[in-house]
């Protein structure tokens, strides 16, 4: 009985300082849309910011007053950074396609990253101690800390000035009108402009209240932005995006479902969250206390996408021309440039495959990892356990990819937009943990090494053209896919499911087998990707991997065709080049946020537009 | 499977012109607006013998940055001592950001394009074994100075790869030794849920059941790396009372269950034996909070006697204004090495090198002699293990002892049936 | 005249609020059939049951005297029901004809297709629709430009893309200058006239209404309050009652 109590406040008092993370995220999605990945970085921030002001002001005010002050102080700082992100980064994108905004947030993180090492230094700092709380009460005979007692009878306090704030103030009222409908604001004569800086500014000061609050049992690290994002979006989801209470009930139950599953499941730690998740939104597609999103909501708002057309003469000679100087690069280069050509046509068919379903299809996958991971490790698994000869293997790579789709599009393709995404990212998370964590098939993140083509392939020369072949035959048929009936009716159900319905498509199967498809292509880059490396290990199914292919869709143009694979060449060049300076990272964030600021459509997209403007591009010719 | 095996180490401005052609070409592919200018190489008046280490030097900075302080000390040094070959040497040092397929990818780019002898690096162990199975297949050499994973040289060994640290095998089979020595019987273990946590769990069950065959071990936890929850993992441990825990947690996690397990008692009465908690890198973020009486593997790099150790620590202080780190002393003494081996070798090219290294002595390091060993291409680099104890409110090790680590490994017939034939 | 679509006891309920309260009618063969009544009065959640946008809480429809009650829409269209909306749902992303297109695809089972330029397909018998509704001029332009009236055109032919039997229209005028309006469904009685079909709409013009329907239902609060012919319609009580303020309408009506 006193375990279990004492299990059951530790879970409550871990929730608090989740909960005030999640809220934040969870305000600032309900009000703007925007899906904030940048989100953890505040909540990194508030921990930094706290250690030091820890440091500082307890000299001036005293222990309590300098502690607790520390702690109030740290979410204005943070959620005045908040405020100024939003203006500089992200004000000038609220025009740009629906969830682009996620780029810029992806080049915050990168930003804030570098900027934290710059001020804090590399290495972790441990938390000060809150005054007066070392030590433990007794109950039930268990020990626990006193400040775990303080946090669990904060929370409810927070939850409920957050209620307050939300019902009974006007700033509440148009936030929740915002919520319910955005127009409704403009109507109401709201400059919406500075709605949405308060509510950015207010999520941000959250996260970093919870990052403050939760130094007494923690500290201030560089990965804890990262580390929090995953939990972060689980609550948010599991409760519904934008509901308060929901992302408290929410909070409750991951953080007291951990601390027994570490009693009674300690393996599971890696996965027991992102199964529930998943559980609830098969359940309830829409989260506990969620509403069920307006159709229309996603991929829909900003200019209209122009129809599309397969390359005339010149853009098929301009194709041909460059595969022919791809194919005579052997030639006259060193072997290197091969090496990162390999690279950028494995990445441009990651991402052309991703792009399928994201621009053609509007379905926003978060976990399309999931797929190409699978498809190197199909193929590894082929190698390493049944010696099958590469040329089979590689087979197994778009097969199983595909098979995996066919298996986690069935679960997926009931939901749309954000809800869609997430419940992908789930997924594409139980996979990660099942290969992380099966190491007996797997062997962890050991890796399936010694995964090299055959003789004939064997060297940088043959694999290019190897790589250079498929990718572009993958490439290729994926076009011809958009351009065939098939395509036309994926893009009707994305413009408009209910008209597609009403003429007899069945939308959810057009899209279901888009999904398989993009899987498979997927999975084919990712058997190009093992025999290229020689290696896989589950890092090719993070969630990082499945951010790269969103984050170049997006910057390449989400309503092109050729999006992703210019922004996969993009980004791998840029990578190439950039990561071997000393600050990298603030490079490519700023790097990115600029061409997000300058190019709100995407490079393709915006370049499209320039041509039109300058004549250069005839109206129905585009792409 | 040699398709491509290029020429490395050319001398000459052959190179440099064919990199200023292909980084046109790039230039012109990308077609990107970036408005930057494209880094230039430095300019040598002399050609120097080039290194790259991979590292994750971003994603584990608090690790890396030590280490490539030592590596650089370490290259002053052979510098000004005239170089190697008579040519000075010099290294490298590209961010993989921790990813396997990254590091390959940066290994081919050093081999090819930036023209090194070989390549060092790696923290995390599965970027180690990446990068060993890469230079394998395209017969190159690596010498993996940090990873621990006793897998590097022994399961998944090959010619091409050597390891200067001592594996997770031989420090926690050190940590068994002295729990074997308790009373102890019931123990409970908790590591990250990855590879390195469990090699280490394994190993010290192992070891430990050889030494004492009535323990017994009575809990096990796996948090995820670096998302402990640290106080369910606490009440979990308490609840299964075991005479002693055996902690491979490391960074931020270490920090979390030393204050909650302090805070609630875990550690009071129970002997408790860590891995690499006695590491400056682990050690110094506890502070006074420094769980005393922990057995760890660590480096005490602030009570060592007159000698290379202590010469060591003085030269990187006065070299960076720093105390060192574990990272340091594996960084520096992995240059030193690279250096005795090209200069036993006197050539660069890769057969040569792999020669040279096999069964290599470098007679002066912080640590005394090293020798590569011809068997599995692991170095005898030791462990330092103690006992922690709080002095002027920072940790520090007691009573420790540097332990050479051939006595803990497994026997030469073992080894051989272990590594893959070749 | 046979009957083509019957429906019996239809009615819906959100909670304890009923939106369609149980209704009864019949649509024969080649008669043009107007479904009015005041805003809220139930008219598309009526339309959404037939076409099977949304599933009724008790009742039954029958197309051809095959119960079609609750089956999707795509199903429904595919039993010759053609339907357009009160608010136009065409694919922004996509040409004029493209848009008649991609039904003409659907009609044809070729959805599945992987290979083949969907641009290529069945496109003289778009461009015979399009010039049906006199849209052929603007076959290539972006659907997003459109205007309003003309997306409507569209939209009809779109729905007669796959020879419907049976056209539902919901508000088809909407938002339309009243001489496009007449023009509109004088082309819609046209082809009525020529294919033979017979179509249902809801409208709020009754110019339009009184001009084109040969017979009028209207349905108040969820309940069919009459059903007959024009004469029958407004010399009923009821539907007087109902359109007090809208007495106006009758005697413009009345001079027409």
């Amino acid at each position: 009985m006193g375990f279990f109590i004492a299990q059951l406040l530790t879970g409550l008092a871990n929730a608090a300082a989740l909960f005030l993370v999640a809220s934040g995220l969870s305000l600032i999605f309900g009000v703007t849309r925007i899906v904030n990945f940048a989100h953890g970085s505040f909540y990194m921030l508030g921990a930094y910011v706290g250690i030091t002001l820890m440091g500082v002001l307890p000299g001036v005010l005293g222990p309590y007053l300098g502690f607790w002050g520390a702690i109030v102080l740290t979410g204005l700082i943070v959620g005045l950074a908040g405020a100024l992100v939003e203006i500089v980064v992200l004000r000038p994108i609220y025009r740009a396609p629906e969830l682009f905004q996620l780029v810029a947030t992806f080049g915050v993180i990168l930003v804030i990253q570098d900027l934290a090492l710059m001020v804090w230094g590399a290495e972790d700092q441990m938390g000060p101690r809150a005054p007066g709380l070392r030590g433990v009460f007794r109950i039930f005979g268990e020990p626990i800390p006193k400040y775990d007692i303080v946090l669990i009878c904060i929370t409810p306090f927070i939850l409920l000035a957050l209620w307050a704030l939300i019902a009974k103030t006007r700033l509440g009222v148009l936030v929740r009108a915002a919520t319910q409908d955005r127009e409704m604001v403009a109507a109401l004569g709201v400059n919406q402009r500075w709605l949405f800086t308060g509510v950015f500014a207010l999520g941000s000061a959250l996260a970093g209240w919870g990052g403050a609050l939760q130094l007494p049992k923690g500290g201030a690290d560089l990965l804890m932005d990262f580390n929090i994002i995953g939990p972060l979006f689980v609550v948010t989801v599991i409760g519904g995006m934008g509901s308060l209470p929901g992302a408290f009930i929410a909070a409750v139950l991951i953080s007291v479902l951990n601390v027994f599953g570490v009693a009674y499941l300690p393996q599971s730690t890696l996965v027991l969250m992102f199964v529930v998740m998943a559980i609830v939104l098969i359940v309830r597609p829409y989260g506990l206390l969620g509403k069920e999103e307006v159709a229309g909501e996603h991929g829909q708002s900003g200019a209209p996408e122009t129809p599309i057309r397969p390359f005339g003469r010149r853009g098929r000679l301009a194709v041909a021309g460059l595969l022919l100087v791809m194919a005579l690069l052997p030639l006259v280069t060193q072997p290197f440039a091969l090496v990162l050509l390999t690279d950028i046509v494995i990445f441009a068919l990651f991402a052309a495959s991703l792009q399928f379903i994201l621009g053609t299809g509007g379905l926003v996958s978060f976990g399309h990892a999931a797929f190409y991971g699978g498809g190197a490790y199909a193929a590894a698994l082929m190698v390493t356990y049944a010696k099958t000869p590469m040329e089979i293997a590689f087979l197994f790579a778009p097969l199983g990819a595909g098979m995996l789709a066919l298996v986690i599009g069935w679960f997926c393709i009931r939901l749309s937009g954000v809800y869609f995404a997430m419940l992908t990212l789930a997924f594409s998370q139980l996979v990660w943990s099942l290969v992380f964590q099966w190491r007996a098939v797997t062997r962890g993140d050991d890796g399936l090494i010694d995964i090299w083509p055959s003789a004939w392939l064997s060297g940088t020369v043959p694999y290019y053209y190897f790589t250079l072949v498929v990718g572009v035959l993958g490439i290729l048929f994926l076009r011809t896919v958009i351009h065939a009936p098939f395509g036309y009716a994926l893009r009707a159900g994305r413009d408009s499911a209910r008209q597609a319905e009403a003429m007899g498509i069945d939308v959810k199967r057009v899209q279901y087998v888009a999904f398989a498809l993009a899987g498979a292509l997927a999975g084919l880059a990712g058997g190009l990707f093992v025999f290229a490396k020689g290696s896989v290990f589950p890092t090719e199914l993070e969630i990082g991997k499945s951010f790269d292919a969103l984050i170049v869709v997006f910057l390449g143009g989400v309503k092109t065709l050729s999006g992703g694979i210019v922004g996969a060449t993009f980004m791998a060049a840029v990578e190439d080049w950039l990561t071997r300076l000393h600050y990298w990272r603030l490079l490519l964030g700023l790097l990115i946020i600029a061409v997000v600021i300058l190019a709100p459509e995407g490079i393709v997209g915006s370049a499209r537009r320039l041509g039109l403007r300058l004549g250069l591009v005839k109206h129905t010719e585009a792409d | 499977m040699t398709g491509a095996n290029p020429a490395h180490g050319n001398r000459g401005p052959g190179p440099a012109n064919r990199r200023d052609d292909h980084m046109n070409i790039l230039r012109s592919l990308i077609a990107a607006a970036t408005a930057v200018t494209v880094l230039s190489a430095p300019a040598f008046a002399e050609d120097p013998i080039k290194i790259g280490d991979i590292n994750h030097y971003k994603r584990m900075a608090a690790f890396a940055e030590p280490y490539r302080k030592g590596i650089e000390l370490a290259v002053a040094e052979v510098n000004a001592e005239g170089g190697v070959l008579g040519r000075p040497l010099e290294f490298v040092f590209p961010d993989d950001q921790g990813d396997p397929g990254e590091a390959v990818k940066i290994a081919e780019d050093l081999m090819t394009r930036e023209g090194t002898v070989m390549f060092t690096g790696a923290i995390l162990s599965n970027v180690g074994i990446a990068l060993s199975s890469f230079a394998k297949e395209k017969n190159y050499l690596y010498l993996a100075g940090e990873p621990l994973a006793d897998t590097l040289v022994w399961k998944s060994g090959n010619p091409n790869t050597f390891r200067l640290r001592v594996s997770t095998w031989v420090q926690a089979a050190m940590l068994a030794e002295q729990a074997a020595k308790t009373d102890a019987k019931t123990y409970a273990t908790i590591a990250p849920n990855y590879s390195y946590g469990t090699e280490a769990v394994e190993a010290f069950k192992a070891n430990l059941k050889r030494l004492k065959p009535d323990v017994e071990f009575v809990d096990e936890q796996w948090p995820a790396l670096f998302k402990i929850d640290a106080a369910a993992e606490v009440q979990a441990i308490e609840k299964a009372k075991p005479d002693a825990i055996f902690n491979v947690t490391f960074g931020a996690d270490l920090a979390k269950f030393v204050r909650e397990g302090t805070d609630r008692g875990l550690f009071d009465g129970r002997g408790v034996y860590s891995m690499l908690t006695g590491e400056p890198e682990y050690l110094e973020p506890l502070g006074e909070e420094a769980p005393e009486g922990w057995y760890v593997t660590g480096y005490p790099w602030y009570d060592l006697p007159d000698g290379p150790g202590k010469d060591f620590v003085a030269a990187y202080e006065t070299a960076t204004g720093e105390t060192p780190k574990m990272g340091s002393l594996v960084g520096y003494t992995m240059a030193k090495s690279v250096a005795a081996a090209i200069q036993k070798a006197g050539a660069t090219d890769t057969a040569s090198l792999i020669k040279a290294f096999e069964g290599l002595e470098v007679p002066s390091t912080p640590v005394g002699p090293l020798e590569y060993r011809a068997i599995d291409h692991q170095s005898t680099l030791g462990a330092y293990v103690g006992t922690l104890a709080v002095k002027d409110g920072k940790g520090v090790m007691v009573d420790w002892e540097y332990k050479n680590p051939v006595p803990y490994m497994p026997s030469d017939d073992e080894i051989r049936a272990m590594r893959p034939a070749n | 005249m046979t009957e083509i679509l019957r429906v019996e006891n239809l009615a819906k309920s959100y909670g304890t609020f009923e939106a369609v309260k149980g209704i009864s009618f019949t649509v024969r063969e080649g008669e043009m059939k107007a479904l009015i009544g005041p805003n809220g009065a139930g008219k598309s959640t009526c339309f959404n049951m037939l076409t099977g946008q949304i599933r009724p809480t008790r009742g039954e429809v029958f197309l051809d005297g095959a119960r079609i009650t609750g089956l999707p829409p795509r199903v429904i269209w595919r039993r010759g029901v053609g339907r357009t909306f009160q608010i136009t749902g065409t694919y922004q992303s996509m040409t004029v004809i493209e848009n008649v297109q991609m039904a003409l695809i659907s009609h044809n089972r070729r959805v599945f297709s992987l290979f083949g330029r969907a641009r290529a397909l069945y496109r003289t018998e778009a461009l015979a629709l399009l010039d049906r509704v006199g849209m052929a001029d603007q076959a290539e332009r972006p659907c997003s430009v459109l205007a309003y009236g003309d997306l409507k055109k569209l939209e009809l032919a779109i729905a007669l893309a796959h020879r419907p039997r049976l056209l539902l229209m919901d508000e088809p005028t909407a938002g339309m200058a009243p001489s496009a309006r007449i023009a509109l469904m004088q082309l819609t009685a046209d082809i009525v006239t020529e294919e033979g079909l017979s179509v249902l709409f809801t409208e709020h013009d009754m110019d339009v209404v009184f001009a084109h329907a040969h017979h009028i239902m209207v349905l108040n609060r969820g309940e069919l309050i009459a059903d007959g012919n024009a004469a029958e319609v407004r010399a009923n009580p009821q539907v007087q009652d109902v359109y007090l303020g809208g007495g106006m309408l009758f005697k413009e009506i009345d001079h027409a």
